[in-house]
Formats: C-alpha cells, sequence, structure tokens
C-alpha cells in the first residue's frame, strides 16, 4: 500500500505541474480549475490497483478513467448546467460574467416569477392575484393538465398493466411471447405514427381534442413501462406462496390482496412511476391530438423552443429536473424494499 | 391400453382428462387477466394504426366527388379520349359537385389529389368546374376543350381513370420517389422531388452513426460500472439514471443551451482563445446538434443493457485468461467480447429502433438539414395535408421498425427488457 501511496503522490505533482502548464497557456485559473477536475476525480477511483501493476498498466486504467468519466460528464451536464443558468438576471442561454464572478446581481428569480405571470390578466394585482394565477397563467394551466392527464392515465395504465402482467408471468400463459410483443409495442412503434394512427381514428369517433383521447393515447404510451416493471418483479416470485394462501382456503381475491399485491407493489409503483413519467413527458401524441385546451407542459415548451425562446424554458425545465430528482430517488428506495423482499422469500 | 389411461381420479375420471381439463382452465384464466389490456390496445392502438396504413393504399377522393364519372371512366378503354357519353357525365357530376361544402367531397378536395399525380393540374379543374354549369347541351367533349384545351390531352383522362379506383398504389409509387409517366407506366421521378428515398436513407445513416457512437461511449461507462463496487457505481448509476428520467424537451432545452452560438460552449472556445468573437461555431439547428443531442438522449438506453449483462461476467475469467499467458488484448477479444454481445445486440438493436422514430429532437434542433423520416410524416399530416402520402411514408418505417423488432424478439427477447 506504502508503494500506492508514492504513486498517487507522484501522480498528483504531475497533475498541479500540469495544470500549472495549463494556466500559463490560458492565461486563466478557471481552465486549469477544470483542467484539475477531469484528470484529478479519476484519480480517487484509481485505489484499488494491486501493488504489482505496472506502469504501462497504471496509465491504461488512468486513461480509462479518465475516458469513462468525461463520458459520465458529458451524461449529466445538460441535466445539471441549465438550473444555475435559470437563475439569469438577463434573458441570455449563458452565463454572464456577472453570474461567472458570482456576483448577486447577476442571479433572479426573474424567470420564475414569470411562469406565475406569463398569461395572467394583471400580474400586479394584489386583489384576486391567486384566482387570477390559477385560472389564467399559461404555464400553471399546463401544469394543471399535465398533472390530471398522468394521474389518471397512471391508475389505468397500472391497473390494467398490473393484471395483464400476472397473466404473463403464470406458466399456462398461452400465446405468451406474441401477446406480450403485442403489449410491449407501443414503446417500439416510432411516435409519429401512433400518434397519426390515433389522431384519424379519434377524429373519427370524437375522441380528438378531447381529454378523453388524451389520456387514453398516454395509457397506451405507458402500459409497456408497467408490463416490463411488474414482470421483472415477477420473475422472482415465489408461487409456492400462492399454493399455500390456496391450500389455506383463500380465494383469488383474498391471495392477490394478502399475498401477490404486498411483494410486487415495488414493482407496481416503480411502473406506475414510470407510467407517470412518460405521460408527463410526452408531447409527440399532445400534438396530434390535444387542442388548446388540453395544452401539457412539455407541449407548451414545444411551442416556446419554437416560437420565442426565453430562459422561462429554462426554469419550467429546472423544475421538471427537481421532479425527475424526487422520483428517482423514490425509485431508489423502492428498488432496495424490493430486493430485501425477495431476499426474504425463500427459494 | 395403456397405465395412464387407467389411472382415475377420485371422482372416477382419468387422470389424463382431468388433467387436461385444469390446463385448460388455467391457460383460460391466465388469457383473462391479459384481455382487458389486449382489448384495450386493440381499440386505442391497433385499430388507429391499422386504419392509417389502410388510408395509405384507400382514397376516394375521385370516387366520392364524382360517383357516376368514375364508373364510367373505368369502362374506357384507354385509347385516344373517352366517348362522348363519358364527357356528358364528367360534366354533369362536376357541375353537381360544385356545389357541394362538405369537407372531403368538393372539387377541391378532387383536384388536390389529381395534382398529386400531375403536377400543375389543380387549376384545370377547378376552374372548369365554375364553368361546367353553363353547358346545357352537348356536344360536351367540344365545349369542355374550349373551355381549356388541356382537356384534349389523353394523359389527364388517364391519371383521372387510375385515380378513379379507390385502392391505389399511387402513394407508394410517390413514397419511393417514383412518378406515373404519361403514358400511365412507373418512371423514376425528377431529381428534384426525389426528397423521400434519400431521406429515409439518411434516416438509416444517421440512425446508425447515432447507434454507433453510443456503442462508443456506453461500452467504458457500463464497464466501469460493472466493476466498480456497489456503493460506487450505485453513486455512478445515477450520472446515468438521471438524465434517463429526465424531460426529453429538458434535454433537448439544454442542448440548445448549451450548443447554440451565443451558448455555453461557444463562450467557453471564445473565452480560452480557441476560436474568435465572429467565427463562433454554428453546431445546434443542423444535422450536428441533432445527432449530439440524439446520442445524449439514447445513451442510457446502450448502458444499461450492456451493464445488466456485464455485472454478471466473473471477473475470474478474465484472471484466468491473463494468467494462462493472454495478452491483455488477446484475453479481452477472446474471453470478454463474447460475453458482452447479447448486451450490445440488445442496446444496438434498441437505439436503432428508437433513432429511426425520432421526431421531436431533429424537430426543435435539426435545422434545415436535421430532419429525419418522421419529420416529413408529421409534415405531410399536419402541414401539406397529404395524408395518404404521409401514411404510405409511416408504413414504410413501420415496416422497418417491426422487422428490427422481430430480430429483437428473436435475438434477445423482449421480455428481457429491464430499467434500472
Amino acid at each position: 500500500m506504502n508503494k500506492f501511496i508514492q504513486q498517487k503522490g507522484k501522480a498528483i505533482i504531475y497533475l498541479l505541474i500540469a495544470a500549472v502548464l495549463v494556466t500559463f497557456l490560458t492565461g486563466t485559473i478557471k481552465a486549469a480549475v477544470g483542467f484539475l477536475l477531469v484528470f484529478g476525480v479519476p484519480l480517487y477511483f484509481m485505489s484499488k490497483m494491486p501493488e504489482y501493476a505496472t506502469t504501462g498498466e497504471r496509465f491504461t486504467r488512468y486513461m480509462f478513467l479518465v475516458i469513462s468519466s468525461s463520458i459520465l460528464v458529458f451524461l449529466i451536464t445538460p441535466v445539471i448546467i441549465i438550473i444555475p443558468l435559470s437563475f439569469n438576471a438577463e434573458p441570455y442561454f449563458t452565463f454572464t460574467d456577472g453570474m461567472l464572478n458570482l456576483d448577486p446581481d447577476a442571479f433572479s428569480m426573474r424567470w420564475y416569477m414569470d411562469i406565475l405571470h406569463n398569461g395572467m390578466a394583471a400580474p400586479q394585482a394584489v386583489e384576486g392575484w391567486w384566482k387570477d394565477m390559477w385560472e389564467n397563467a399559461q404555464w400553471i394551466r399546463a401544469a394543471r393538465n399535465s398533472f390530471f392527464i398522468a394521474t389518471i392515465s397512471t391508475v389505468i395504465a397500472t391497473s390494467v398493466g398490473t393484471l395483464a402482467a400476472l397473466g404473463l408471468s403464470r406458466p399456462e400463459m398461452p400465446y405468451r411471447a406474441l401477446i406480450t410483443s403485442l403489449l410491449i409495442s407501443p414503446m417500439i412503434v416510432p411516435l409519429v405514427i401512433t400518434a397519426t394512427g390515433m389522431f384519424f381514428f379519434y377524429s373519427d369517433i370524437g375522441l380528438a381534442k378531447t381529454y378523453w383521447g388524451v389520456i387514453l393515447a398516454h395509457v397506451t404510451l405507458g402500459v409497456p413501462f408497467v408490463i416490463i416493471t411488474v414482470t421483472a418483479t415477477l420473475s422472482g416470485f415465489d408461487m409456492s406462496l400462492v399454493r399455500a394462501a390456496q391450500n389455506m382456503g383463500a380465494n383469488g381475491w383474498t391471495t392477490f390482496r394478502r399475498i401477490i399485491m404486498p411483494l410486487i407493489l415495488p414493482g407496481m409503483i416503480s411502473g406506475a412511476l414510470f407510467a407517470f413519467i412518460t405521460s408527463l413527458d410526452e408531447v409527440v401524441a399532445v400534438l396530434f391530438i390535444a387542442d388548446v385546451d388540453q395544452r401539457t407542459i412539455p407541449r407548451q415548451m414545444f411551442s416556446g423552443i419554437r416560437e420565442q425562446i426565453s430562459p422561462t424554458i429554462l426554469s419550467v425545465a429546472s423544475i421538471l429536473v427537481l421532479i425527475s430528482i424526487i422520483l428517482l430517488t423514490v425509485l431508489e428506495l423502492l428498488r432496495r424494499r424490493s430486493e430485501r423482499l425477495r431476499g426474504m422469500s425463500p427459494g | 391400453m395403456s397405465t395412464a389411461d387407467l389411472t382415475l381420479t377420485q371422482d372416477g375420471i382419468p387422470l389424463k382428462e382431468k388433467l387436461a381439463k385444469t390446463t385448460a382452465l388455467q391457460r383460460r384464466r391466465a388469457f383473462l387477466l391479459t384481455l382487458p389490456l389486449v382489448l384495450f390496445l386493440i381499440i386505442s392502438f391497433v385499430i388507429p394504426i391499422g386504419q392509417m396504413l389502410f388510408s395509405s393504399v384507400h382514397n376516394d377522393k375521385v370516387s366520392a366527388v364524382v360517383p357516376n364519372f368514375a364508373d364510367a371512366i373505368l369502362q374506357w378503354d384507354g385509347q385516344g379520349l373517352p366517348s362522348e357519353e363519358t364527357f356528358e357525365i364528367f360534366v354533369k357530376d362536376l357541375a353537381a359537385a360544385k356545389k357541394v361544402r362538405e369537407v372531403g367531397r368538393t372539387v377541391g378536395n378532387m383536384a388536390t389529389r389529381i395534382n398529386y399525380e400531375k403536377p400543375g393540374s389543380r387549376s384545370l379543374f377547378t376552374s372548369t368546374a365554375r364553368k361546367a354549369g353553363k353547358i346545357k347541351e352537348g356536344p360536351y367533349k367540344e365545349a369542355l376543350i374550349k373551355i381549356n384545351k388541356k382537356w384534349a390531352d389523353p394523359s389527364i383522362w388517364l391519371t383521372l381513370q387510375r385515380a378513379a379506383h379507390d385502392i391505389t398504389p399511387a402513394f407508394y409509387i410517390a413514397a419511393l420517389d417514383l412518378k406515373y409517366a404519361d403514358d400511365g407506366s412507373v418512371i423514376k421521378a425528377d431529381e428534384l422531388y426525389q426528397i423521400y428515398l434519400d431521406n429515409l436513407m439518411k434516416t438509416l445513416g444517421v440512425s446508425a452513426l447515432i447507434t454507433f457512437i453510443c456503442v462508443l461511449l456506453a461500452y467504458p461507462v457500463a464497464y466501469l460500472l460493472s466493476v466498480l463496487p456497489l456503493r460506487q457505481s450505485n453513486l455512478l448509476m445515477i450520472m446515468v439514471l438521471l438524465p434517463f428520467w429526465t424531460s426529453l424537451l429538458v434535454r433537448t432545452t439544454a442542448w440548445i443551451a448549451i450548443l447554440q452560438t451565443e451558448g455555453v460552449i461557444n463562450d467557453m472556445l471564445v473565452f480560452l482563445g480557441f476560436i474568435s468573437d465572429d467565427g463562433r461555431i454554428q453546431m445546434i439547428y443542423n444535422q450536428t446538434g441533432t445527432i449530439i443531442a440524439m446520442v445524449h438522449i439514447l445513451l442510457p438506453f446502450m448502458i444499461l443493457p450492456l451493464y445488466s449483462v456485464m455485472k454478471t461476467i466473473p471477473p475470474s475469467y478474465m484472471r484466468a485468461a491473463l494468467s494462462m499467458g493472454a495478452k491483455p488484448l488477446y484475453a479481452y477479444r477472446k474471453v470478454y467480447l463474447p460475453q458482452t454481445l447479447p448486451g450490445l445486440a440488445a442496446g444496438t438493436l434498441l437505439v436503432f429502433i428508437l433513432a429511426i422514430g425520432y421526431y421531436i429532437t431533429p424537430a426543435l434542433v435539426g435545422g434545415e438539414d436535421g430532419l429525419l423520416i418522421s419529420n416529413l410524416i408529421a409534415y405531410h399530416i399536419q402541414k401539406s395535408l397529404n395524408w395518404s402520402l404521409g401514411a404510405a411514408l409511416g408504413t414504410l418505417l413501420l415496416a422497418v421498425v417491426l422487422i428490427l423488432y422481430w430480430l429483437y424478439n428473436k435475438l434477445i427477447g423482449i421480455d428481457k427488457l429491464r430499467f434500472g
């Protein structure tokens, strides 16, 4: 281990020298900080190298870590970078000099206020401000639509999806492969094709430009995720528990409620979360089927990006990122719980 | 008699029969559980798409607007000009159709339909329809030709005869960059109008490129995640899952903010002195921007299946190969790579399937040259309103996707798909 610490110490010294060189070459200390972040962080993960590793192996390993951490940075940066950008005091999509110098005046909440004000009859009024905001602000209306549609489609998708997943994971299921491919296909068929077909058919039966039309579309698109997550949970399910319950005289419904459901609940909830986020994020079907009355947040963002792009969109996006972080956390907790539960069941 | 037939259950029924009955019941029960969803999807998904597929070969704009004439022209042998009676029926139908205001049944609708196959003939129909009511008596043929000399051209009647069929391959012919020649044979469309096959090829090419970049980027990351201790890999997994869970529009917006000429990257490059303030690079609203944003959006779909396969590969295999004297690269090629192939195939097919149907990102950041086949379909459905052509293009795209989906099922099995 001593040797490794020496190696690490050497590497740090080399890095610092390189950073000084970068500062010298670019004439700014910020570039050196970036350089240190990119090349220094992988060093942290180097601690697992065995002592007998040769310099060549160390170098390969180090380059591998640099490359893969840059790819991870590529993945996460766009999602994170919009959060500070959304506090910009100026109507720009970039960091102003003031922001880089951490000048408090360069930051503001104006784009978050704009989410509320946009579309309001009298944003400065004191009397009836809340009512005005709730009813007239464009983004608030879009948010209300989004959550309404997403909630109802999630409930429907989760219930019919779970039912179907229960059937699909029974060993006796006939035509399993065929039916599974049919039920997953809404995820695979290009959205434009699905949306076009729905637009024509729903127009014929009077569902286009209604909430139910959009909900129907979102249930269809959310169902594959429910099927996938619930069948995944059921794949580790011990069927002898069901037989034991039936042996002791429980009927089908009781068996489901007392035995199956508590065990697959984590899978059901993650399926529901997937269906919820799918509906919350879906825009193509909304573009084709919905009318102005059914505008959702993504639809509003879509026209915002197309027509007059303003940092308001960045602040909406930041709020959505926050929602994703919350959902992801819930999902991770569920996954752990599910693993614990499964560890408990025999076999 | 075999022994199986002799075995009876308690109530005296042969075991074989009883067992068959019970299995049949269980099969029915399992199927009944899936039935609500199957029915739901048939109504909300299968029928709509089926109807769209049908509309790619079905267009009744001629027979709906001039029904009697449509019957008459189908009897014509295609030689010279149609008979005087056919002309008479045409003039009368046209005069009657002029009064119709119902959407989908106006002379304008028919004219548009004919115009797809014979560009520039739209005004011929609309202007003739205005005067058709004034022709009270024959000879109708001369009267019509007096209104417009183009009626003496047999090719317009051949086009009408083709379009009088409700079921037509015309829109597939258009979607494949072909057209009808004046004599009714199918030839290549003019250079200027050859856009659809080119676009389909471009879509496939761009998707292949995106898939390839995704493989290159996903492989090291998935490997890193699979070899790190669980605590660290779970931490890094967040960096993959958070983008995966973040709205598509949020990520597209983020790339606009980062890549635009006044955006973060250009500012940084100017700041660092790599480019001058006037020499800012156009990275968005073109094909480059589409590819960057789509790689970012689809990368998790490659990382996750690769990771789940790599996690199951015991590290002892590589150690064994190395200890027996294999060079690292050779051991990797012979031992590690073959074991990751299932994950690689799953990720590649999934990313490719999702990429060829992509609509939102190209529509927002694609500019002119970044548009893919989905955008053309949407254009025909929403803007140009040539629904049949849009449906024909959609059917072609769907065919490609379904073949790949079938392949996916064959190679990997869709029930193996997992998220996180």
